[in-house]
Formats: C-alpha cells, structure tokens, sequence
C-alpha cells in the first residue's frame, strides 16, 4: 500500500484523533492555566493553610508521573464515588498536571515584578487584590508567556497519554490503525509530524503573537 | 514592636498648631543594625522640610515608614493628628489594623527615585489609576482630573504615550502628577531627581517650585540636590547615623552650621559640585 493509499483509507480517523487531540489540548489548557493561578497566588497567600495547601497540590502533581495521576483520576476516582468520562478524565488529568508546573511560573513571574512596582501600588493607597489584578498580574503575565509557550508543548505532549484509557485522540487512532495494517512507520510516523505540526505551527506562533499583542500594550513593540 | 499597649503617647493630636506630620521616638532597627534611635521630627501643615545627610543616615528610611512602606519598632508616628502606625483602643494605642492604615494612607503620596510609573498604562492611565481604582471616582471625572494635572507639570502632549516613550524626566514628571492626582495633604520626594540627566533635572525641580508656590501641601524632602534645597525648603534636617545631628532654616544651616558633622558634610558636597 502506497503512502497516498494509506492516507484516502485512514485519513478521516487521523483527522478525527487530530481534532481530539486539539480539543483536548485548548481543554486542558485552559484548565491549567486556571489552576496555575489559583495555585500559585495560594502559594503565596498570607495565611499558613491556604500556602499549605497549594504547597501539597505542586508537590503531588509535579512530583508524580502524569500516567498515574490519570489512572487514578480515571480508575481510582469511581472508588471514591467520582465518576468522569473518559474524555474528560483525560484533560482534567493533563490540566491538573501541567497546572502544578504552571503554578511555579505564576509565582516566579510575579515574584519577578520589580518592587517598585509594589511600593508604586501601596502609595496610591490601593488594596492588595486591585494590586494584583491591575498592576502585578499584567506584567507578571508578559514576564511568564514565553515560558507557558514551552508548557502548552509539554502539554499536548502529555495528552497522548489519553490514548491509554481510550480517548480516541490521535494517538489512539494510530495505534488502532496500526494494530489492524501493521504499518507501523507510516501510522506513527503520520502521528510524529502531526504533533510536530500542531506544536511548531499552532502553538508557538499563537504564542509569539500574544507576546507582541502583550508587549504593544506595555508599549514596547 | 514587643510591648502591645502603649502607653505615655497621645491618642491623637490636637490644636491649632498641631502638626501635619509628627515622628515621636521612633524607632527603626533591621537586626541588631539601629538605622533610626528615637526620632523626633515635626513638620507643619504647608512646611516643606528638606532631609540631606550621608549615604545610610537614614533619609529613605524616614520617608518609607512615613509611606508604610517599613514598619517601624518602637515609637508613634501622626499623620493629620491622627496616629499612623497605631490606633486608640480604650485609653491606649495599639498597633495599627490595615484598615486604619488605609485610610491615614490616603493622605500621602510619595515620588521614587526610579518613577515607578506602571509600564503597561500610558500617562494619562498612570494618572488615573488611583482615583478611578482606588477613590472610586468616574472615568470621567479622574480623566479630567489627571489632565488638568499633566497640564501642570508640561505633560498633557504626551498623556497617550507609555512610560517607555518618555524621558526620565518626564516620567518623574507623570509620576508627581499621579501622586497628587490622590489628592494628598502631604507629599514624600526620595531623591527624584538622581536618576536624572542633568540636563532634565531642571523640569522636574521646577514642577516642584510650582508645587511649593501653588499649592498648600506638607513636603517632605531627600534630595542631593544643594542648591534647589536651599531655595525651596523651610527648613532643612542634616541626619548623620540615623539622628537628626542639626536643623534649622536654609540660611543658618548652610550659611552658618553650628555642628562639626555638618561642616565637614556640606564642604565635602561643596567640594564634589
Ligand atoms: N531592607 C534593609 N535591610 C537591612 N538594612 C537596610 C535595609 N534598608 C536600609 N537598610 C540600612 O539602613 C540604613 C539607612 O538606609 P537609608 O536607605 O535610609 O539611607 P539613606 O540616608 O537614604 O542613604 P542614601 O543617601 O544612600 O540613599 C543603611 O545603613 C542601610 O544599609
Ligand atoms: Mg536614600
């Protein structure tokens, strides 16, 4: 079978676990990106508990393989009477994981806003949360975008892992192609340049365009 | 601060001559480095008071408890009458709740050597950020105001431009008019024009010229800057080792200074202008 062969017979079920993997990929994106501000300001809350908290969540999920934390969401979970469906299992997990490496680099850019900017904000009298939100976050946030860049690669890396309880994403499609043709190469291989695609050419150019979007509203462009 | 209640300071101050600003033995340490011993320091409504002294004597140390930007170990300062660092309970004081401090900020503004202008709004933004955020005024009423106030330091040009498209000066310059924009009865300047071009220093000393001429506000000073601390102060505080070592008006200071310290100080600054 021809290359071109392969491509007209199982084309529509790559293009389908590609749109899975995309799906999951914006899914668990947005989730961790939620997650890694919830965490990391906790990380840097006031109060003991709440640090404590955020501390625990960062160690368990960064700590720990992302394989396990998705067989537990997704079989150890129901035990405990939390049932989800697989899909969302899958980003749930993947979100939640690379949610914890995001926390770090929440704290770690709003750490590095310079302390000017802080004095700046307690002279004009405003309350620590109006603090963040209006002046610390937006430059934290133009500080961390390259880095989140690196973390949504990771991250749509790591969705493959979905395929392993069976969320029909790209790599669970080939995998299945695979299992019926034999055609190893061209399967996995279809699947390597598809990820290198959505990476190389999705992600990092949205990203380099939210940094200048970014940096013209910090009037530097 | 070790003792809880303290007692032999007023809960407030009151009278016609009470001062704007009021540091009563106070106290600053960071470990067993003393950098303020007992600071006693008034200044009055309208009086603009200029601090110099050598490096580490403890000029920004003053004007950043007096912002809260530091707290302080021992002592009580009063702001407008009322204290700043603490708060009455009963017939005592006790250290001030974040509340109280909030609102005795409100009647400061402070100016930093390095602007500290918000790189992400433009000057016109820079301006109203606290009367909009903070004061809870409207769009439009802070807008006014924070023109009306670029006009006055020679900004209203530039307000649609970021603090990246501006000079030092002029960024020193939107930075006083966001600090006024607060409407504060006193203003803090730590060393605003050090970060200058010589050549800008001129458009930020004058803007505060004005400042003195125009408006009633209680100042507060530290700055290198001899000359212009001769003309525009009331009086002027020589600190040495975190004491006030002399203080008097501009001429007896600079004309006739009674300490040693402050003699060999301002022939060494002479020296270096
Ligand atoms: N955060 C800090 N931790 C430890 N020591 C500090 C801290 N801030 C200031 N100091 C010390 O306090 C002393 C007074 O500092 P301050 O900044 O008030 O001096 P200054 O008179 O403003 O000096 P300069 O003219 O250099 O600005 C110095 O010895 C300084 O090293
Ligand atoms: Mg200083």
């Amino acid at each position: 079978m021809s290359y071109f062969e392969f491509l007209s017979q199982y084309g529509d079920r790559i293009i389908s676990g590609t749109l899975v993997t995309i799906v999951l990929t914006v899914l668990a994106a947005l989730l961790a990106m939620a997650i890694a501000l919830a965490a990391g300001l906790m990380r840097m809350a006031p109060n003991a508990l709440v640090r404590g908290v955020a501390v625990v969540y960062i160690e368990i999920f960064r700590g720990t393989s992302l394989l396990v934390q998705l067989y537990w969401i997704f079989f150890v979970l129901p035990l405990f009477g939390i049932s989800l469906e697989k899909f969302t299992a899958g980003f749930v997990a993947v979100g939640m994981n690379l949610g914890a490496y995001g926390a770090e680099l929440v704290r770690g850019a709003i750490l590095s806003v310079p302390k000017g900017q802080w004095e700046a904000s307690l002279a004009l009298n405003m309350s620590p949360a109006k603090r963040m939100v209006r002046v610390i976050l937006p430059q934290a946030l133009l500080i961390m975008l390259p880095s989140w860049g690196n973390l949504l690669i990771e991250l749509l890396k790591g969705t493959a892992l979905v395929a392993l309880i069976a969320v029909a994403d790209l790599m669970f499609q080939v995998k299945q192609i695979n299992g019926t043709t034999f055609l190893s190469a061209e399967t996995f291989g279809t699947a390597l340049v598809i990820y290198y695609i959505i990476a190389r050419f999705m992600i990092t150019p949205f990203m380099r365009w939210l940094e200048r979007v970014m940096q013209r509203k910090l009037g530097r462009a | 601060m070790s003792e809880k209640h303290l007692s032999g300071f007023p809960l407030s101050l009151d009278g016609p001559d009470r001062p704007m600003v009021s540091f009563r033995k106070v106290t600053k340490s960071y470990g067993s480095l003393t950098v303020l011993d007992s600071l006693d320091l008034d200044v009055a409504e309208g009086e603009m008071v200029t601090i110099i002294g050598p490096s580490g004597s403890g000029k920004t140390t003053v004007l950043r408890m007096l912002m809260t930007l530091e707290s302080i170990n021992g002592g009580v300062i009063y702001v407008d009458g009322e204290p700043l660092t603490h708060m009455p309970k009963g017939d005592h004081l006790v250290p001030a709740n974040s509340r109280h401090v909030r609102q005795i900020r409100s009647k400061i503004g402070m100016c930093f050597q390095q602007f500290n202008l918000f790189p992400h709004m433009t000057a016109l933004e820079n301006c109203m950020e606290g009367p909009v955020h903070v004061l809870g005024m409207s769009k439009k009423d802070a807008r006014e105001r924070a023109e009306d106030l670029l006009a006055m330091v020679g900004m209203a040009d530039k307000r649609d431009q970021h603090p990246s498209r501006l000079s030092g000066g002029q960024q020193q310059r939107v930075a006083i008019a966001r600090a006024l924009a607060m409407r504060p009865k006193v203003m803090l300047f730590d060393e605003v024009t050090s970060a200058l071009d010589p050549e800008v220093i001129g458009e930020v000393t004058n803007v505060i010229r004005k400042l003195v001429s125009e408006y009633n506000l209680t100042m507060l000073m530290v700055t290198h800057q001899m000359g212009f601390a001769k003309d525009i102060s009331d009086r002027i505080c020589f600190f040495y080792g975190g004491k006030i070592e002399e203080q008097g008006s501009p001429d007896q200071l600079f004309s006739n200074p009674q300490k040693e310290r402050t003699q060999q100080f301002l022939s060494a600054v002479k020296e270096a202008m």
